[in-house]
């Protein structure tokens, strides 16, 4: 039977190749390693290698042509044999660009480097793998050493395609060598148990001098290239903060915070309403202070109207909660009337429903001001993107121990930087200054917050 | 909660539903002047008279066509075989008449009946007594299935069948007559085709009925002492109609099972189970599906080697353990 040379996938992103020359014509004797033709991809132009020995005896895309991976672009065989031109390829799947609603198993080999041949790694793309799975199409994964069915149970297989993990390189610990979900499990946790890419044409596994493998994770890809559609969340977040970076005036103003007095008051707090379930953060403390130097510096709990200034009577102090896929903002509403204790229990309970994704809309919008902590991150300073129609964020640091100056000596103390972000549409440099005054002077007197 | 046996649940349930319904009959060899072959009926026919508790010649294709044609007319009866192997005699009337008489009928009639009682090998009785039929019952469209495996079952399950509609094959056990347990008081129906989870796990599913199923409770303790595996066991209760839903949640919930029956292998009701289980919830099995049945020969007459054959506790940890490879 005829040989049909299809054209190859000869790089990550092709899709298309143009038969630019024919380097033989029908009739013309070809031999395994001769030239076949000059093929054109998005980044080179390559030579199309013959694996196989016998005549050239059709060519199905003439030059010029362009023509899709897969698409048959000539067949060699014995002189004067027949010969079809086949049907166009079926569709082609997972190429590494197309997003995968449903999970879709990695191309376990990392594509050949721009060696062209028509080669036995384009073989398997070309044929599917059966897959038992109900969802997602045909999913090219490289085969096994060859005649071997790989063992894998119904479960595991399910289980590697959520993690992205190709089966072929786990190892089972069930009978028979089959690969079970603890076997798929145990490679999720920890990649270090994942073998070495099938040696089926794959560009080979590095070897330093000595014959020792690099390990695997470090010669493949960071991550699977892919685009993902933004969320309803990512895209909220996309909108509302280029809304604020390009529409918000903003100026930034930093102050450096003493926190042992701080320190030491939620320790006393803590040890006392430790037998009734109750631990207080830090954070909770900021919030309170927050709002109360709202009461002290009013004109910051505002919002630009566009004519003019809306001054809010209620300060609801709103705080970042990061989740999967993003953040959002639970809002603490009347902060300013509320006590630590009151306001650590709701933040937990925001905080928590928030991760669950939970959180009822009027329980993230509405906030008057924003406060924003990456202390618990190991983030000494930064600044945070005001969140519209709020004036002002405040962006908390982590507490860091280091050589202070007080009552004229050095000493070890613990400092928390504070960074201000102001709409200089709303609050202007002293009034900001102002307000993180106030701030800094109730978190060193702590105690205020209690009263 | 009071404690009664398997027999004093069956009995309780028949003296209940003959108080409730005046129809409810109760015919059978021994059934009455001889208080039951295994005393299941004791005293009832003191209770009720004789034209409600009614001693059978030993003419199963007779009495079981009787009654099969007496509820067709009203009467609810309830149709004790002293060994349920005696079905095959009057297999005609069951499999033809009662199973079809409602679709023969457009629906015009139906035919209420149950019929009960010991279907079990272990009893040293050989292999024309030993027979447990379900499987071969429940292939039957028209023919409803139950196989109790506790006193509370017995007695919420026969209440349901006594009131079903149709013909209910409901197969006892004469190693369970004896056994004790809380069975509520008062009219505690439990609906047929109802699964129940006997034992929660998370390391395998044991699903089966009857007699096995109790073994299984047993096995699993086993598996617990001995390696720390929780294993949920489910009693099907119901043959047909079978609660699908329950084993599957199950097999969704452990990934894998091992079935447990004491008929034998060649089309029994666990291979109809496994069937179901590849189909609904392949992608949630990391194991072959096993089953742990009776040894596939006609039942076996030699005490010691009765006991092997049968299914018992050391054979399905064995089974289990094979699973969880």
């Amino acid at each position: 039977m005829a040989q049909i040379i299809d054209m190859p996938k000869l790089s990550d992103t092709m899709t298309v190749g143009t038969l630019t020359k024919w380097l033989k014509k029908e009739g013309d004797a070809v031999k395994a390693g001769d030239m076949l033709a000059e093929v054109e991809t998005d980044k080179a132009t390559m030579e199309l290698e013959s694996f196989f020995d016998g005549t050239l005896i059709k060519i199905f895309s003439p030059a010029g042509s362009q023509v899709p991976i897969g698409a048959a672009l000539c067949a060699i065989g014995k002189p004067g044999e027949a010969v079809e031109a086949p049907a166009a390829p079926a569709p082609k799947a997972a190429a590494p660009a197309v997003p995968a609603p449903a999970p879709a198993p990695v191309p376990s080999a990392p594509l050949p480097t721009p060696v062209v041949t028509a080669s036995p790694e384009a073989k398997p793309q070309h044929e599917p793998r059966h897959s038992t799975q109900s969802e997602g199409g045909p999913a090219p994964t490289a085969p096994q050493s060859p005649g071997e069915r790989l063992r894998i149970s119904p479960l595991a297989k399910k289980l590697a395609a959520e993690h992205k993990l190709d089966p072929a390189r786990l190892t089972g610990s069930g009978p028979h060598g089959r690969i079970v979900k603890a076997d798929v499990l145990a490679a999720a946790a920890n990649p270090a148990l994942l073998k070495s890419p099938a040696a089926g044409g794959a560009a080979p596994s590095p070897r330093a001098a000595g014959g020792v493998d690099i390990l695997p994770w470090s010669t493949g890809p960071v991550q699977e290239e892919r685009m993902v559609t933004a969320s309803n969340m990512r895209a909220t977040i996309a909108r509302r903060l280029l809304e604020a970076k390009t529409q918000i005036p903003h100026f930034y103003l930093e102050v450096e915070v003493d926190a042992e007095p701080l320190l030491a008051l939620r320790a006393q707090l803590n040890s006392g309403l430790e037998a009734q379930g109750v631990k207080l953060s830090v954070n909770d403390f900021i919030l309170k202070a927050s709002a109360q130097a709202l009461r002290r510096v009013p004109g910051v709990n505002a919002s630009w109207t566009g004519t003019g200034i809306q001054y809010h009577g209620a300060a609801h102090v709103s705080f970042a909660v990061a989740i999967d896929d993003g953040l959002i903002t639970p809002v603490i509403r009347d902060t300013h009337l509320k006590s630590v204790f009151a306001i650590s229990t709701e933040a937990k309970s925001l905080g928590k429903r928030a991760k669950e994704k939970k959180l009822a809309p009027n329980e993230f919008t509405g906030g008057t001001f924003c406060v924003s902590n990456l202390g618990m991150m190991g983030i000494p300073k930064f600044s945070a993107i005001i969140n519209p129609p709020n004036a002002a964020i405040l962006a908390v640091g982590t507490t860091v121990t280091k050589p202070v100056v007080k009552n004229g000596q050095i000493v070890v103390g613990q400092t928390m930087t504070l960074t201000l972000s102001c709409d200089h549409r709303v609050v202007d440099g002293a009034l900001g200054a102002q307000y993180l005054a106030a701030l800094k002077d109730l978190l060193e007197k702590p105690a205020l917050l209690l009263v | 909660m009071p404690v009664i046996t398997y027999r004093e649940a069956v009995r309780h349930a028949l003296a209940e539903e003959m108080e409730r319904d005046i129809n409810v009959v109760l015919m059978g060899e021994e059934v009455g002047q001889f208080h039951g072959a295994y005393k299941v009926s004791e005293g009832l026919l003191a209770k009720f008279g004789p034209k409600r508790v009614i001693d059978t010649p030993i003419s199963e294709a007779g009495f079981i066509g009787l009654g099969i044609g007496a509820s067709m007319l009203g009467i609810r009866p309830v149709m004790e075989l002293m060994f349920f192997s005696f079905y095959s005699v009057a297999f005609d009337q069951i499999f033809n008449n009662a199973a079809n008489m409602r679709y023969m009928s457009g629906g015009l009639i139906n035919v209420p009946i149950v019929i009960r009682g010991p279907a079990n090998g272990g009893t040293n009785v050989g292999a024309t007594h030993s027979h447990t039929p379900e499987s071969i019952a429940a292939y039957h469209p028209g023919i409803k299935v139950v196989v109790p495996s506790t006193p509370a079952d017995a007695k919420g399950l026969l209440k349901s069948a006594i009131r079903d509609n149709d013909p209910v094959l409901f197969m006892e056990n004469t190693m369970l007559y004896g056994e004790s347990g809380e069975v509520p008081e008062g009219d505690v129906l439990i609906p047929l085709g109802s699964a129940k989870v006997i034992r929660e796990g998370t390391g395998l599913s044991i699903i089966g009925h009857g007699r096995a199923i109790q073994m299984a409770v047993k096995a699993a303790a086993l598996l617990k002492e001995k390696h720390n595996v929780d294993a949920e066991v489910v009693d099907l209760r119901s043959i047909r109609p079978l609660d699908e839903e329950t084993v599957l949640k199950s097999v969704r919930k452990t990934n894998r099972v091992l079935l447990v029956e004491e008929a034998k292998p060649f089309c029994s009701v666990s291979a109809m189970l496994a069937c179901i289980i590849q189909e609904k919830a392949f992608d949630h099995l990391d194991a072959p599906i096993k089953r742990l049945t009776s040894i596939d020969a006609p039942a076996i007459y030699s005490p010691p080697l009765e006991k092997v054959q049968l299914p018992n506790v050391d054979r399905i940890y064995a089974a289990a353990l094979e699973v969880l490879k």
